[in-house]
């Protein structure tokens, strides 16, 4: 929002010269309109563990992150970059295997990695599209510069919460919006709508389309439903579908009805017990049959957990190179890889300065932070990395940007830790969403922009013009 | 429809009146001590154990409290969270079953429902209640039929809303059907009852009033309260809508909506339970009822409603709900990541 010499940045002269003139008063009871308004309206997530079934929102700042128009260009060129290497490279991972046979990634790592589908290896999948829906997560550095973080390739969350995020601040700062020039994000469902569509299964002229949430004990159930009601599908859950003769229904009051594409938001692991996991209650038996008969086409597909893992993650800037020819116009984080003899000494010597993370893990789970963590516990990893160096990678702490944010203890606002998800469609074209999820730390200091862990989030911006 | 959409619908609007039922029956008896001189512990219990029973609670309810007491029965019925009939339960469960088909009811029903649910779970729903109970049970009903009022006037008349009257009306006759029958220990085992007490009359003006069918007898009947004619009207009524013959004629005609068959024919179990018991009804008297009793007539009629209810289960519904393994569903559905937070960014 500031230069580093304190004065404001062009793109948010509008948003300020306005905001700047809005009573204290009534800036509070916006804020608590809105909170009550995500209550009443149920946008909540589920606290995990809590027998009274506490439902909380997700708290919600009235600062919006803005981004003007010749930036987001370069986002938006870098994610499309970004997600059509790593489509490109399923695809050949899942049929050739060039880049394994030339030598660009030792194939052991693709070949032990934990959500590699060795099963799908020769399938052809609809639209020879892997990934349909994707959200990279991006960060600013030191330099102002954006970076990767992570690819979210299997069920990415939270584009709930962009959409509606958007509609309370309509709601609430109607005049904002008028003369700044802000580009609109709710177009998202029918987008999400229109590439499910076309993935459907040869010869079908109007496929149906449902939805397959894991249920109602889901922390993101309140997304399924809302993301359904937005597209007009059917949520279902593995109970409400049955496969007969390779081919997917319903169970209705009116007997079996035919299902074509399913947007599935639940893991590989879990969509068919009679080929993955067989204690799965959630899943389908027989779903995984259908697939591969070409009747049912599924977003994302099957064994893109691939293109997460941390691991291949290293390997993106390489990728990008190989399949497109071209660098990687968003940069990654630098990155150790603890299989890597020299890499992984330096890990180890430099453990209280580094961050390192599980290959598979999501959540924050599996990971040291060197710096804020004890003797104890980077001896414990350093035991687990000598272990099972496949499963680490290390990063250095990177600074993350700031973004002023109103704290309710101190009752003003301060520089708050920010990141961001934009959420991008893969279809029959590509498309990101000018805008995205911007989560925020709210706790002073902390890195963390988790919904369980004291996160927050804000709306974001993308102006038409770059002020 | 989807089979499950279908049986939430249903059920959702069945806890709805069920809470909405509870809570005027509760409201009502309260008011009703205020007319009669200090009770002592028996006459008490006397008075506050058929309200218990005719939840069909009684045995939860004396392991819970030792004594029968306006506190401890309002206690019972309203918040007891091992009593899942109470009001809160009721609610709690009427907006699970609304959670889980967001996409199928208005948002208005939808902000609605949880604001109910969201003001009963706060510290503030039971301040109320101990304040002012009337007007806590205001509350509740007037939540009630501003629901009822939404969905009449924000609803698709499309199947769904077919499930959501069947279990409605299905509801309500149970209910005005359990309410007749709390008095039911002051009447004679068979034939119609002829004189009736000072106490008795204020009793079954209490019964009346519980089904908000006050108004309506004293159109019809005047202010002279005979049980056989209150039974009339809560049982046979043809134009009274709480009455168990009007619930019924709905729940007739709703099925036949969802199969698309004649009123005079049927295609399943459910039709053709439902036709019956229309028919039983509409050619039957007060004096028909009273000849074996209305306890028993009562617990018969319940019985038929329930047939009917797992008629419809099986016509619609039907599939392999998980009994057992709930636990171990609920586990998996939140292990499912959903790649919503990295939790740290970055480093």
């Amino acid at each position: 929002m500031f230069l580093p010499d304190g004065t404001l940045r062009p793109h948010y002269r509008k948003f300020v010269s306005r905001f700047g003139t809005i009573p204290r008063a009534e800036l509070d009871t916006k804020r608590g309109a809105i909170d009550a308004l995500f209550l009443r309206q149920g946008i909540t997530f589920n606290v995990y563990g809590d027998s009274q079934g506490t439902e909380r929102i997700f708290p919600f700042d009235l600062l919006p992150r803005i981004i003007p128009a010749t930036e987001w260009e370069k986002l938006e060129a870098g994610l499309i970059q970004r997600i059509t290497a790593l489509n490109l490279f399923l695809h050949d991972i899942y049929h050739e295997q060039r880049i394994l046979k030339d030598g660009v990634i030792p194939p052991y790592y693709v070949l032990s990695a934990k959500h590699f589908r060795r099963e799908f290896v020769n399938f052809r999948v609809p639209g020879d599209i892997y990934i349909h829906v994707c959200g990279s997560d991006l960060i600013r550095g030191a330099d102002g510069g954006y970076m990767v973080l992570e690819d979210n390739a299997r069920c990415p969350s939270g584009v709930s919460y962009m959409l509606e995020n958007r509609r309370a601040m309509r709601r609430t700062f109607p005049g904002f919006f008028e003369g700044t020039g802000v580009r609109t994000v709710a177009n998202y469902p029918a987008e999400l709508y229109e590439v499910l569509q076309h993935i459907a299964p040869a010869g079908v002229a109007d496929p149906t389309v449902v939805l397959l949430t894991p249920g109602p004990h889901n922390s993101a159930y309140f997304e399924h439903t809302y993301l359904a009601r937005q597209m007009g599908i059917e949520i279902v859950e593995g109970r409400d579908l049955v496969v007969r003769d390779q081919r997917v229904f319903t169970r209705t009051t009116k007997g079996q009805q035919p299902v074509h594409v399913i947007y599935r938001r639940i893991d590989d692991d879990f969509l068919d017990p009679t080929v993955f996991r067989a204690d799965s209650a959630l899943g389908v038996p027989g779903l995984i049959h259908a697939y591969r008969a070409g009747h049912v086409s599924l977003a994302n597909s099957i064994g893109t957990g691939l293109a997460d893992d941390k691991v291949m993650y290293y390997f993106v800037p390489r990728i990008i190179k190989y399949y497109l020819d071209q660098e990687p116009l968003i940069p990654n984080v630098p990155t150790f890889l603890a299989s890597e003899e020299k890499d992984r000494a330096y890990i180890l010597e430099n453990l209280d300065q580094l961050v390192v993370k599980s290959a598979n893990e999501a959540g924050g789970y599996g990971m040291l932070m060197g710096p804020h963590s004890t003797k104890a516990e980077c001896e414990a990893f350093r035991a687990k990395i000598i272990a099972d160096p496949r499963n680490f990678i290390a990063q250095p702490m990177v600074p993350l940007s700031r973004h002023p944010t109103f704290i309710e203890e101190t009752n003003q606002c301060e520089g708050r830790h920010v990141d961001l998800r934009p959420y991008i469609l893969y279809g029959e074209k590509t498309t990101v969403i000018p805008g995205g999820l911007t989560r925020v730390a709210l706790r002073r200091g902390s890195l963390v922009v988790n919904s369980s862990q004291g996160g927050g989030s804000k709306d974001t911006w993308v102006l038409f013009a770059d002020e | 429809m989807l089979s499950r959409v279908a049986n939430c619908l249903y059920w959702m609007n069945r806890y709805l009146e069920r809470a909405d039922n509870t809570a005027r029956l509760v409201d009502v008896n309260l008011q009703l001590l205020l007319d009669q001189r200090a009770l002592d512990e028996r006459a008490l219990a006397g008075h506050w154990i058929p309200i218990v029973q005719s939840a069909g609670d009684e045995k939860l309810f004396a392991t819970l409290h030792a004594r029968a007491t306006g506190k401890t029965v309002t206690e019972f019925l309203v918040f007891q969270p091992e009593n899942t009939n109470s009001i809160l339960a009721a609610i709690t469960q009427a907006r699970e079953n609304a959670r889980m088909v967001r996409d199928q009811i208005t948002s208005e029903v939808w902000e609605e429902l949880n604001r109910l649910y969201l003001f009963l779970r706060s510290p503030a729903a039971r301040q109320l209640l101990d304040s002012s109970p009337m007007e806590f049970f205001q509350v509740i009903k007037s939540s009630s039929l501003y629901l009822q009022g939404l969905t009449n006037a924000t609803v698709l008349r499309n199947e769904g809303w077919l499930f959501q009257q069947t279990g409605r009306y299905l509801e309500r006759a149970d209910k005005t059907s359990r309410i007749l029958d709390v008095r039911h220990a002051s009447l004679p085992a068979s034939g119609v009852p002829v004189s009736v007490t000072q106490t008795g009359s204020l009793e079954w003006a209490a019964v009346l009033r519980s089904c908000s069918a006050w108004d309506a007898y004293k159109y019809i009947h005047g202010a002279d309260v005979q049980p056989a004619l209150v039974a009339e009207l809560l049982l046979l009524s043809p134009d009274f809508p709480r009455s168990v013959r009007f619930c019924v004629q709905w729940v007739n005609t709703l099925l036949r909506g969802i199969s698309g068959v004649a009123t005079d024919r049927f295609s399943n179990e459910a039709e053709k339970l439902a036709g019956r018991l229309l028919a039983e009804l509409q050619f039957s008297t007060a004096s028909d009822i009273f000849d074996g009793g209305l306890h028993a007539y009562v617990d018969e009629l319940q019985a038929k409603l329930n047939r009917i209810d797992a008629a419809l289960f099986h016509a619609y519904i039907f599939q392999p709900f998980l009994a057992s393994g709930v636990e171990q569903l609920h586990q998996q559905e939140e292990q499912q990541q959903q790649q919503a937070a990295s939790a740290v960014p970055g480093r």
